[in-house]
């Protein structure tokens, strides 16, 4: 097909162009999703002391440490093996083990998380193989904790990694379980980049009364306080409670689609009570997320939470003019997806196009049954693998009010001519957004003051003299 | 569950001794599934009588990704209930065929390929171990026992000492252990006294010697093992034997292997190669 360059601009935002961009197969334009290893290092940021081992390409770590630098702010510590073409070819256990000895001598960390990208993958290294002979030539102590994960990157998502390294640090350091009676209440986020949401879970857990541990907690990781000094290993889950992980009373898992594999393991191989919720994003599931603890836990829900409950229950009914019966599009990982969906869905907005570049088909199923639920979410259609640009084809021949997603969104939301919320990962462009939860009752007041917000500064932005009011 | 791996020279007969001693494994009552990890696919045609299964690999291509594979699209049951599946890989030239039995592997583990009540799981492997990919079967929690098909031929020896190496790398790590040799006759002078020989020297024994016989050959014509074609034949009841063996095998080793001019020393010495 050939068209004039000057028209080009025009053609891109034409129902005929959204026809051949959505019969595209051959190439992926801005896919909403990061690569396995990204995922296993945030994980591995979560235990104290734990330092992220890459078995692989120097290049890959440098993109994930700077990925995550982007979006926090703050300087990420991990370590490559540095794999080259002799290692291609003759296998990285050399890198490897050299590796770790240099590793521990030098950052002398409490535990390491040997993670893989494609390199390593392709020539199907044994890392489990490779670690054990490191031990017998003491590049590093006998008895020092190591957690491993294959993380091929072109394969799954972060998701996918994250799932994998959590399985890995519990196979690896949690002690067999004992058969007593045991308290502790472990909680798996899931993959979830806000401190902020990490700080909420636990500010809860506590008024709850519960003891628990959070598995993984990278919230001081990515989020230290600034006090002059630099701390190589600022936090996280002890390595005690990782190793007593299977003598939980119970697990609870944040979030259904990112740690599929570590919940299998836990419920079925390891047989401990589990529970999984939504995303606690929203009221609905919020109520969820503290009615399942009280249950696991045998707590009553404290009058302090109520009273959170109602009062998020107004800023919803104060703010309900301003996003109801608006159209949304949304973009990200499946879980916060399917919260955010939720959110919405309360407030009476209306959810449009849904784009999960990660999603499974068991996402697509309860995302249907969720949208099928409501009044709301009747126009709704989710676009499973699809990337930005298949989004951007939407936003121009089926308008919506709103777009949400991470900052990638930016471009599509501005060639739409729409505000973009953001909400996700990497958020690049703005500050601080990370350290407001979304979960819990104090995300439902944070997304409804960033939504409805967003829509009366655009309102406020462009319209003319006779609307411009003091009153909204 | 026992995980076995068969190795050998390409060519030998891994995949027919594999397919007849698993057979009568089953007759003995024994559940037992075979996972062929070559790209040419032949580990299961005996079982099956069918030209080549569909493999793990082949459905990936078609789909665009192995996630989109249902187990019982590739996992398909044959004779005496032996369940086989296939890896498969790329065309020759192209691509990583050890990548690909990472791939395939995975997927039959992730997705429950070996129930509870399977009694054994066999890895047909191809060739030699030229890979971290056709290392796979033998990594902690695969296969815990190896047999190499080996005959008398100098070049089946080569390997068959090639291969001690990898399982010695495996070994000292791991818990993979050698089984035994498994001479595939190919009627060479004193042919049993230097496999005996050889497996002495690499620490291990001769857990069978399978005597040459075109019965096995009439049986393939017909897609089937011996076991289900002619099973009052004399050769079936040497693949019995080697069941049983294989069965009560309880003598597991780190191999020894040699070097070069070991094993050419040991061919003079029982007169193959001359002086």
């Amino acid at each position: 097909m050939s068209v004039p360059a000057a028209d080009i601009t025009n053609w891109i935002d034409s129902p005929e162009y959204k026809e051949l961009n959505f019969a595209r197969k051959d190439l992926v334009v801005n896919p909403a999703k990061a690569c396995q290893p990204l995922g296993a290092l945030i994980c591995a940021l979560g235990f104290e002391g734990c330092l992220p081992f890459v078995h692989g390409s120097q290049g890959c770590t440098a993109y994930f440490r700077n990925s995550l630098s982007r979006h926090y702010r703050e300087p990420v510590g991990a370590v490559s093996d540095s794999m080259t073409e002799e290692a291609a070819v003759f296998g990285g256990q050399s890198n490897l083990i050299e590796g770790l000895k240099n590793a521990y001598t030098l950052y002398k960390p409490g535990l390491m998380a040997v993670f893989t990208t494609c390199m390593a993958e392709v020539i199907g290294d044994d890392i489990k193989a490779y670690v054990d002979n490191a031990r017998k030539q003491k590049a590093i102590p006998e008895d020092f904790p190591l957690a491993l994960a294959h993380t091929p990157s072109f394969k799954g998502s972060h998701i996918t990694g994250y799932d994998n390294m959590l399985k890995g640090f519990l196979e690896g350091l949690a002690a067999p379980r004992r058969h007593a009676t045991h308290l502790r209440l472990y909680v798996v986020p899931g993959f979830d980049t806000y401190p902020g949401n990490l700080r909420e879970y636990k500010r809860l857990l506590r008024i709850l009364g519960v003891t628990y541990t959070l598995l993984p907690d990278y919230s001081d990781v990515v989020d230290a306080p600034n006090t002059g000094e630099f701390k190589m290993y600022p936090g996280g889950t002890p390595l005690a409670e990782l190793q007593e992980a299977l003598n939980a009373s119970g697990y609870l898992f944040l979030q259904t689609y990112s740690t599929s594999a570590t919940l299998k393991y836990i419920k079925n191989v390891q047989k401990i009570p589990t529970e999984t919720v939504p995303m606690p994003i929203g009221v609905i599931n919020t109520d969820k997320f503290l009615m399942t603890v009280s249950q696991m836990a045998g707590k009553s829900i404290p009058a302090e939470l109520e009273n959170e409950r109602g009062r998020a229950v107004d800023a919803a009914t104060d703010a309900h003019p301003y996003i109801h019966g608006k159209r949304f599009a949304l973009f990200g990982d499946p879980d916060l997806l399917y919260g955010l969906t939720s959110f919405l869905l309360e407030m009476g907005g209306v959810p449009v196009h849904i784009i999960s570049t990660n999603g499974s088909a068991a996402f697509a199923k309860d995302m249907e049954e969720l949208l099928n639920s409501s009044p709301y979410g009747q126009e709704a259609t989710v676009h499973l693998g699809k990337d930005l640009w298949h989004l951007r084809s939407l936003l121009l021949t089926e308008p919506v009010d709103m777009l949400i997603g991470d900052s990638h969104g930016k471009f599509a939301a501005r060639d739409a001519g729409i505000p973009l919320v953001r909400i996700g990962f990497p958020i690049t462009d703005r500050v601080n957004l990370h350290r407001y939860p979304i979960v819990g009752y104090a995300g439902v007041l944070n997304l409804i003051t960033m939504i409805a917000n967003a829509f009366l500064e655009e309102k406020d932005r462009t319209s003319t003299d006779a609307y411009f009011e003091l009153l909204r | 569950m026992r995980q076995v791996a068969i190795y050998g020279k390409g060519g030998i007969g891994k995949s027919t001794t594999t397919q007849n001693t698993v057979s009568a494994l089953a007759e003995m009552g024994k559940k037992v599934t075979i996972v062929g990890c070559d790209p040419k696919a032949d580990s299961t045609r005996l079982i099956l009588h069918s030209k080549a299964q569909t493999t793990v690999m082949d459905l990936a291509r078609e789909r665009g990704s192995v996630e989109d594979l249902e187990l019982h699209e590739v996992l398909v049951e044959g004779y005496a209930g032996i369940r086989c599946a296939e890896s498969g890989g790329p065309e020759p030239g192209v691509g990583c065929a050890g990548r690909g039995v990472i791939t395939a592997i995975n997927f039959l583990e992730e997705n429950g390929a070996y129930t509870a009540d399977t009694d054994y799981v066999f890895y047909d492997v191809l060739g030699d171990v030229v890979c971290g990919g056709f290392a796979m079967p033998i990594r902690e929690n695969k296969a815990q026992e190896i047999y190499i098909v080996t005959s008398g031929e100098m070049m089946a020896m080569y390997a068959a000492n090639n291969i001690a190496k990898g399982i010695l790398k495996y070994a000292t790590t791991g818990s993979v252990r050698l089984g035994g040799l498994i001479c595939n006759s190919r009627k060479v002078d004193k042919e049993y006294e230097l496999i005996e020989e050889l497996a002495k020297r690499l620490n291990t024994r001769m857990i069978h010697f399978l005597p040459r016989d075109n019965e096995v050959q009439r049986a393939e014509l017909r897609k089937m093992t011996v076991i289900e074609y002619n099973p009052k034949h004399p050769q079936a009841d040497e693949y019995r034997s080697l069941a049983q063996k294989i069965d009560q095998n309880t003598n597991m080793t780190i191999p020894t292997p040699m070097n070069m001019d070991e094993l050419e020393e040991l061919l003079m010495a029982y007169g193959i190669m001359e002086e």
